[in-house]
């Protein structure tokens, strides 16, 4: 180990671009701001509102909503840090953060890339080259073939050898695309092929290497950091093993049952790896650890995480402060022995997505958001607001909700209240998910693996609470009194027509609230005394709404049920449907049935719709073609995933109204089939 | 200096002071005899009114409602609901109508349901023929409660929506329906004058509209008509027939597709009730119209008092005297009362008050008439009248005073200035009758010949032109008196028996049941309803600018 001592080195940086969007644009300016550093954003056509754009000092448009015209667009991006005069640039995740092309080009037009030098991102980005690199520096591996002859023959040979289950994975890969488990042989070919597939769309390079599956094992990463002057330090592990798709979705620092004498290992091993290949800056070191303690070098991401945040609350180190230090030239902040684990931190990744569909990621309008109160034990990173789209072009999501506590048991518990206050209403979320996830008995214990979710799934995709009939009560009292408040005049506010509410003359009105509850049909016999009192006949009981009154700033509606209090229950309506968050945590979309008959004709029969807004990729087959149930139709594209649009029936292709590489919104035709 | 020290002893009046300075007293003894009395003897009344009420609510029963149901219709109280903003009020006009009126022909309600209703914050009269009574046809009463409807509406500057589902005139009581000034006719008149008041006519049409019927719609500002159930021609089918042979049914020839096709007589075309009442309430959102009430108007209090006590506070013998003041407080915001000449006239009762942060100026009797009260009453109507407040009339009288001492000292010239102020009062007037309602009392206190805006009853109230006790005994006097002319003697039992029909008589048309029947008043409500009564009809009122009088004089002090 040495220490430079040069100072005359030191670039300092006074304005940074950030090459990036959504949250993490949003965390590396927050890190800037404070440090007097100025900020450049760079948004896509789509991103023109968003709120990175509008926490940045300046902004530039840099092209069309598609990543490879506007986020990947590095000579673009480079243009305008010329431009703007930022010193440096912040890739932050994904986009072009392990692009090492564009580390150097960075490098050939002056300009700081904080992130490694390109010779680092190029050693790591390849699994098969960056698995040598490792054996030579005795960094553990896992055993499989990664050899350039990708021939189908050569790698069932390969795959035999290693022993099934068999993993494939692209080499170029990252973040789990193009990854497929194979368990049998007879499966492994399908499984290349359609690795290979996903490989080409999502890199540009269709190499898969295949290796070991390990049975329940651990997904544990060591956050790594080296400076230019050949300090290297490890701040600990995070374990991210439970996951879904093979993405991450929560992730906690430490590492649950994780020993003292483990941890020092894995850290010297992760510190080994990073020097191996001449590491510069905040770099993750991927293990695969197994049950019995033997842990593998997975890969190395040559970038700043996700999930950094967990390892910044335990350290109480800011990263990205540490990232623009060392892109400055400057020592690392703190030597190991400096370095201590404070507490335990939980990061809960809230996506646009559809858990109870196989976590199918969704895209819309944030029609309502609200968050926990930010404040030193507890951070929301996102970047967006109410009223933002989770569009197609990007990454579905919404925010990390990331909580410190003393304990892990604390923390958990902080993680699970804190997400009842987060309401999101106008998309699918995994909240209620990831609240399931966070109490259940096996994760409480620690007992994690990277097979947890499926392993679990009964438990976890428990069909949900069904609704107390208090909340019944309260969401039908509170329609009603959404409905008067939005009929009031402002001419006539303390009209007694909005506030003696269903007055009648020597009778009582009686009305019925309807609902559509997932397939349950709700009609709620509601009757009025003429002032704040209800009396809500629920699943045959009788329930005593009094006091009912409506907050409709906050959206909320406080009322005496049957003798409980309810205070400040949140009811928001968005588009036609009533959205109660119950005082247990649960939220409930209530659909609001139309009593008009519909504008306008329904669908024909037989039609194939989009389950979301997607890219057609391909397209199997021609009108009038004779297709049997089940035979794929198109292929779709969305959210960077591979969707098959399959025939729900026997019968004859009648239409077809979209072509190749034509986008699709939600709930649109694909193909009708008679 | 002289000025400092004036300041200095100068007293104010705290405003937290002045808010306890008009509060009425309110309490009552709820133990005592007579509220016990009073209030079980209220709830027998309104229990009886209620059974008679819950037979009238099912109009022509659950037979023809099932059947109406079957045909794909809603009722016309489902239809009013569905028409009205959720949770608005609907303040419903004369339940009682034609009750008991037409022997063994029942017309529930009088065949009609009217009322008014906020749509889109709008309040609009509704008027809503019921088609399960009588098919729907205008009966004497039908007649007079669609036009008392079309009158409030007038007066008060309210749109009126006209769900018309009605076979026309009732053919067998035509004499009494179609040729006079005040019958069906009347109902296109009342049309075209509101709507050349920019007052907006809107027809529904959810069922027939046969005949004159095909006027509503046809004399509508804008309509709607339902495929299938809406059917609009001057000649039905049966008397198509008749008159030239041709067989045609009836959608061909007046259904929502020839009218909103082919001739224009209607303007939407609705697939089903639901709908027809959707467009309905677009067209009202439409009207641009915007409610400017012309009075102060403040936060609203509740009364300190509970209304349900209204019943025990009121006897059931209408000859016992009561402290009205018990009822105003129970009725007005923050049970605070500013009154007006306390001290003189003390029969009739006169201040300032508010309802639902809404201004009136209250005149209610307590006790006979005399002079001073009615000439204290006449200069409390000037005052309201010359400052734009709406009047409320809270009627228990008996009447003016009789006698020699009162006659010479010009009752009747007094009475006469009560009578001609509350006749031109310009303000908008509210009358509930809350226990008798006798003579030329009736007249002084607004009933309905002075055209209050909206007149309630209690349901124990009596109108006549005296009590029938009086009347059978000025008329048994009147005949003893022709018997001693001649000399003649009566017997005790005679007179008696003389008596009792007389007094029978004026007890059956002096109730409700038969006042409220023929429209005489806007309908019976029960004594706990009164302030959210008052302070809807207050509030319709104020739909209608109220402008300053327009003759030169000033107040007169009486």
């Amino acid at each position: 180990r040495y220490f430079s001592t040069s100072t005359g080195s030191i670039t300092p940086i006074t304005k940074v671009l950030i090459a990036n969007r959504g949250e993490i644009a949003c965390r590396v300016m927050r890190t800037a701001k404070s440090k007097g550093v100025k900020t450049v954003a760079v948004y896509s056509e789509a991103d023109k509102n968003s709120l990175h754009v509008s926490l940045a000092d300046e902004s530039y448009l840099i092209g069309p909503p598609p990543a490879k015209e506007s986020y990947l667009r590095g000579d673009k991006i480079i243009e305008i840090a010329k431009k703007s005069g930022a010193q440096a640039i912040h890739p932050g995740y994904g986009f072009l953060s392990e692009n090492s092309d564009f580390a150097d080009l960075c490098e050939k037009e002056g300009i700081i890339f904080i992130g490694p030098p390109s010779d680092a991102i190029r050693a790591m980005g390849s699994k098969s080259a960056s698995k040598d690199i490792m054996i030579k520096a005795g960094v553990p591996t896992i055993p499989g073939y990664h050899g350039e002859d990708q021939s189908m023959d050569i790698l069932k040979k390969e795959a035999l050898k290693i022993g099934y289950p068999v993993l494939i994975k692209a080499v170029m890969g990252g973040g789990g695309k193009g990854m497929r488990i194979v368990e049998r042989e007879e499966d492994l070919e399908d499984g290349v092929n359609s690795s290979k597939r996903e490989a080409q769309a999502s890199f540009g390079d269709s190499r898969v290497l295949v290796e070991k599956y390990l049975v329940h094992p651990r997904h544990v990463e060591i956050q790594v950091f080296a400076d230019k002057h050949g300090n290297c330090v490890h701040l600990f592990e995070r374990d991210c093993s439970v996951q879904r798709r093979h993405q991450k979705i929560i992730e906690e620092a430490p590492a649950p049952h994780l020993s003292e004498d483990l941890r020092q290992k894995m850290g010297s091993a992760a510190v080994a790896a990073a020097k191996a290949v001449g590491y510069v800056g905040a770099g993750t070191v991927e293990f695969i650890l197994s049950q019995d303690g033997s842990f593998f070098f997975m890969e190395m991401n040559t970038r700043l995480q996700v999930e950094h945040p967990i390892t910044e609350m335990i350290t109480k180190q800011d990263l990205v402060e540490w990232q623009l230090k060392v892109a400055e030239s400057q020592k690392l902040p703190l030597e190991q022995s400096d370095l201590k684990i404070h507490g335990h931190s939980f990061e809960a990744r809230i996506y646009a997505e559809n858990p109870d569909s196989d976590f199918l990621p969704g895209t819309g309008k944030l029609a309502h958001l609200s968050t926990p109160t930010p404040s030193s034990t507890l951070r929301v990173e996102t970047g967006v607001r109410q009223g933002d789209e989770v569009s197609v072009y990007y990454d579905p999501m919404i925010a990390k909700l990331v909580v410190w506590h003393e304990d892990r048991e604390k923390a958990l518990r902080y993680l699970r209240n804190s997400l009842d206050e987060y309401h999101i209403i106008g998309l699918n979320t995994n909240i209620n998910f990831l609240k399931r996830l966070s109490t259940h008995p096996a994760f409480v214990k620690g007992e994690v693996e990277t097979g947890f979710i499926p392993i679990h799934r009964e438990s976890l995709m428990a069909p949900q609470e069904p609704m107390s009939n208090d909340t019944i009560a309260l969401a039908a009292v509170s329609l009603l009194l959404k409905d008067i408040a939005s009929q009031k005049t402002k001419e006539d506010p303390t009209s007694p027509w909005s506030s003696l509410i269903g007055f009648r003359v020597n009778h009582s009105l009686k009305s019925t609230v309807k609902f559509d509850f997932k397939d349950n049909k709700l009609e709620i016999p509601v009757e009025y005394d003429g002032k704040n009192n209800f009396t809500v006949t629920v699943n045959g009981a009788t329930v005593q709404v009094t006091d009912a009154k409506l907050n409709t700033q906050n959206e909320t509606v406080s009322a005496h049920v049957n003798g409980r209090f309810y205070n400040n229950i949140k009811t928001v309506t968005v588009k036609n449907s009533l959205n109660i968050f119950s005082a247990d945590g649960q939220q409930y979309q209530l659909e609001i049935p139309s009593t008009v008959l519909p504008k306008g004709g329904d669908a024909a029969l037989g039609s194939l719709v989009s389950p979301m807004p997607g890219k057609v990729t391909k397209i199997m087959v021609n009108v009038g073609d004779s297709v049997k149930k089940g035979q794929p139709i198109l292929l779709m594209e969305a959210m960077k995933m591979e969707h098959t649009i399959r025939s729900p029936i026997d019968g004859k292709v009648e239409s077809l109204p979209y072509n190749v590489n034509e986008i699709v919104e939600e709930k649109k035709t694909l193909a009708v089939i008679v | 200096s002289l000025n400092r020290n004036v300041l200095l002893n100068n007293k104010f009046t705290s405003t937290t002071t002045e808010k306890s300075f008009n509060i009425l007293d309110g309490t009552v003894d709820k133990n005592s005899v007579e509220f016990k009395t009073n209030l079980s003897s209220m709830m027998e009344t309104v229990k009886e009114l209620n059974q008679h009420l819950e037979k009238i609510k099912l109009g022509g029963g659950e037979k023809l409602n099932q059947k109406n149901k079957q045909r794909g219709k809603m009722l016309a109280r489902e239809r009013i609901d569905a028409l009205i903003d959720t949770g608005s009020p609907f303040l419903e006009f004369s339940q009682l109508a034609g009750f008991d009126m037409y022997g063994k022909d029942e017309v529930p309600a009088g065949g009609i349901i009217t009322g008014i209703g906020k749509i889109h914050g709008q309040e609009c009269v509704i008027v809503a023929n019921d088609s399960t009574v009588k098919g729907g046809t205008y009966f004497p009463i039908t007649v007079k409660k669609h036009l008392r409807a079309q009158e409030i509406a007038l007066e008060n500057n309210l749109p009126c929506i006209y769900l018309v589902d009605s076979g026309g005139a009732n053919l067998p009581r035509q004499a009494d329906v179609f040729p006079d000034r005040d019958h069906f006719g009347r109902i296109f008149y009342n049309q075209a004058n509101m709507s050349s008041k920019r007052i907006p006519q809107i027809a529904v049409v959810m069922g027939s509209c046969t005949a004159g019927g095909a006027y509503v719609p046809a004399m509508a500002d804008e309509s709607v008509i339902v495929k299938g159930t809406g059917t609009i021609f001057l000649g039905g089918p049966p008397l198509v027939k008749a008159a030239t042979g041709e067989v045609v049914s009836a959608e061909d020839l007046g259904g929502a597709d020839l009218h909103c096709r082919t001739s224009g007589v209607t303007d939407h075309y609705a697939r089903d009730d639901a709908e027809a009442l959707a467009i309905t309430r677009r067209i009202v959102s439409n009207l641009n119209r915007k409610k400017q009430p012309s009075v102060t108007i403040t936060p609203v209090e509740e009364p300190l008092y509970p209304s349900h006590e209204l019943s025990g506070i009121v006897p059931s013998d209408l000859k016992k005297n009561f402290d009205m003041r018990k009822v105003i407080a129970r009725v007005v915001d923050g049970s605070r009362f500013d009154e007006f000449k306390e001290l003189y006239g003390t029969t009739l009762i006169c201040g300032f008050a508010r309802v639902h942060g809404m201004p009136v100026g209250i005149v209610a009797n307590n006790g006979i008439l005399f002079s001073e009260s009615a000439l204290k009453g006449a200069h409390f109507i000037e005052l309201c009248n010359q400052r734009g407040i709406p009047l409320l009339f809270l009627q228990n009288i008996t009447g003016f005073m009789v006698g020699k001492a009162y006659e010479s000292k010009g009752i009747a010239k007094d009475g006469a200035k009560l009578v001609m102020a509350v006749a031109t009062a310009r303000v908008p007037k509210i009358t509930v009758v809350v226990g008798g309602s006798f003579g030329a009392g009736n007249y002084g206190m607004c009933g309905r010949s002075y055209s209050p805006r909206f007149m309630y009853m209690w349901p124990n109230a009596k109108i006549s032109v005296m009590g029938g006790e009086q009347a059978a005994s000025v008329l048994a006097q009147i005949q003893k008196d022709n018997m001693a002319k001649e000399g003649k003697q009566w017997p005790a039992e005679e007179e008696a028996a003389f008596k009792k029909p007389i007094s029978d008589k004026y007890e059956k048309e002096g109730s409700i049941y038969y006042s409220s029947a023929r429209c005489w008043d806007d309908g019976v409500i029960e004594p706990q309803d009164t302030r959210s009564v008052i302070a809807l009809s207050l509030s319709a009122c104020l739909n209608q600018p109220i402008n300053p009088p327009e003759n030169g004089f000033g107040v007169f002090r009486m």
